[in-house]
């Protein structure tokens, strides 16, 4: 017995301290490849059994599995659009920042960016909630925008938040001008519905063509001043018709703004308000 | 008769050592395994004495370590000391007794485990006391108890025991 043991400790301290290249790996390597083939024979009478019994244990412990993966599914789609959604506010927001600090922001007027809290478009109606109101300086009829163009004006003011009448609104009109030929008009929600507009009001004997800019008038007469400032981006052209009965040209306008995944907002308040 | 004995047992501990490395070695039900081999070098221990007992344990945990790559020697050190320890506990008290298997596989299966624990950590490699000791120690000490009796049963039938004047130099009880 004392002589195995001491023979064990041999070979464990040779084993250890050997490299694998030495004679003992060596006789090692060389009786593992001898027992392999038992092995696998041993593996191949057994496999039908050790089915059998993965079976078995698979049964056992698929429902709880399931439940347990269905959890962290539902754990793991929460946080995709808790980070999606985040993701999607931040580059609004960042783009609002943008377009707050680029040229093409009225001077006259401060940006109050807000969130939008309840997209409550329906079939009658095409209005938001926001999270600024007359705290933040937001008052009624105030212009509201994105990076992208003209969104809206405020309706309604609580403290806190504010009701955003939406330009595809059929109650909306926003004066405004062909960016290319300076023909003036009308910009209203489209009788056919969607998120199309029609730039109304455009005499036949002025140009308007496809893919012109839309932008908002702003004041053409200081005892009637217009709620929108100058030069606000409201869509592009897309068509332009005529015929003999109607007066005024048939022109759409697809807006900017995409009115179908507005996450923030920026409302502009005038300076002068203070 | 004794070296006939010694080839049965080469033979068993060569196959248990097989069935343990391909087969049980990825049974794992609740953190435990079952070793096959332990068992076997208790039952060969008991019905052959503590030479027999140590030898085997020799032979069983070199082939262990070699199928397994394992440190050449380290389960052959447990195993030898644990195959003579059991040798000696059947040569004197166990002798005869039905628990003694039993008691034999259980005392076996926790020393193994701490043996290999201890080896492992002088060796300085990575192991997990809580592991080996608290998660599947119990377990794998259920599995061994429930192979105690089929495999002490077939062991038996490989190796008879050995009749009382056969044992000239074991300890004989009183009473």
């Amino acid at each position: 017995m004392v002589g195995l043991v001491v023979l064990s400790l041999a070979l464990i301290t040779v084993s250890f301290r050997e490299t694998s290249g030495g004679p003992l790996h060596g006789a090692q390597n060389v009786g593992a490849a001898v027992m392999k083939p038992f092995e696998v024979a041993a593996n191949r009478v057994a496999r039908p059994f050790r089915d059998v019994y993965n079976w078995f244990e698979g049964l056992t412990t698929a429902r709880s599995e399931n439940q347990k993966l269905k959890k962290e599914l539902r754990q793991l789609r929460q946080e995709y659009a808790t980070a999606q959604s985040a993701e999607n506010e931040n580059a609004q927001l960042q783009s609002l920042l943008d377009y707050e600090r680029g040229p093409s922001f009225p001077t006259d007027f401060n940006a109050v960016n807000a969130s939008v809290l309840v997209h409550g478009a329906t079939d009658i109606e095409q209005q938001i909630t926001v999270s600024a109101g007359s705290h933040q300086g937001v008052r009624v009829n105030d212009p509201v925008v994105t990076s992208d163009g003209l969104v809206g004006k405020v309706a309604r003011v609580a403290p806190n938040v504010a009701r955003v009448t939406l330009l595809i609104d059929p109650t909306s009109a926003v004066a405004a001008v062909d960016l290319k030929s300076k023909a003036y008009g009308l910009v209203q929600h489209g009788a056919g519905g969607g998120d199309q507009l029609v730039f109304g009001r455009v005499p036949k004997d002025r140009i308007v063509r496809t893919g012109d800019f839309v932008v908002t008038a702003g004041t053409q007469l200081a005892a009637l001043p217009d709620i929108y400032p100058k030069g606000i981006l409201i869509g592009r052209v897309t068509s332009v018709d005529q015929n003999d009965v109607d007066i005024f040209k048939q022109i759409q306008v697809d807006p900017f703004a995409d009115f179908s995944s507005l996450d923030s907002v920026a409302i502009l308040v005038p300076r002068s308000r203070g | 008769m004794i070296a006939l004995d010694g080839l049965k047992a080469a033979i068993l501990l060569f196959v248990v050592a097989i069935l343990q490395v391909s087969l049980l070695s990825s049974v794992d039900v609740y953190g435990g395994m079952p070793n096959l081999l332990l068992v076997t070098i208790v039952a060969v221990a008991l019905l052959r004495g503590s030479v027999f007992g140590a030898a085997g344990g020799f032979f069983g945990g070199l082939l262990l370590d070699t199928a397994n790559l394992e440190t050449l020697g380290l389960t052959s050190l447990v195993l030898t000391v644990g195959g003579y320890w059991i040798g000696r506990y059947g040569e004197t008290t166990g002798r005869d007794r039905t628990h003694a298997p039993f008691v034999s596989v259980a005392v076996v299966t926790v020393l193994y485990a701490v043996g290999v624990l201890f080896l492992h950590f002088l060796l300085g490699d990575p192991v997990s006391a809580r592991r080996i000791l608290l998660e599947s120690l119990v377990p794998s000490i259920a599995f061994n108890l429930i192979l105690t009796a089929p495999v002490y049963w077939m062991v038996t039938k490989l190796l008879p025991p050995l009749d009382w004047r056969e044992r000239a130099g074991e300890v004989r009880l009183l009473g």
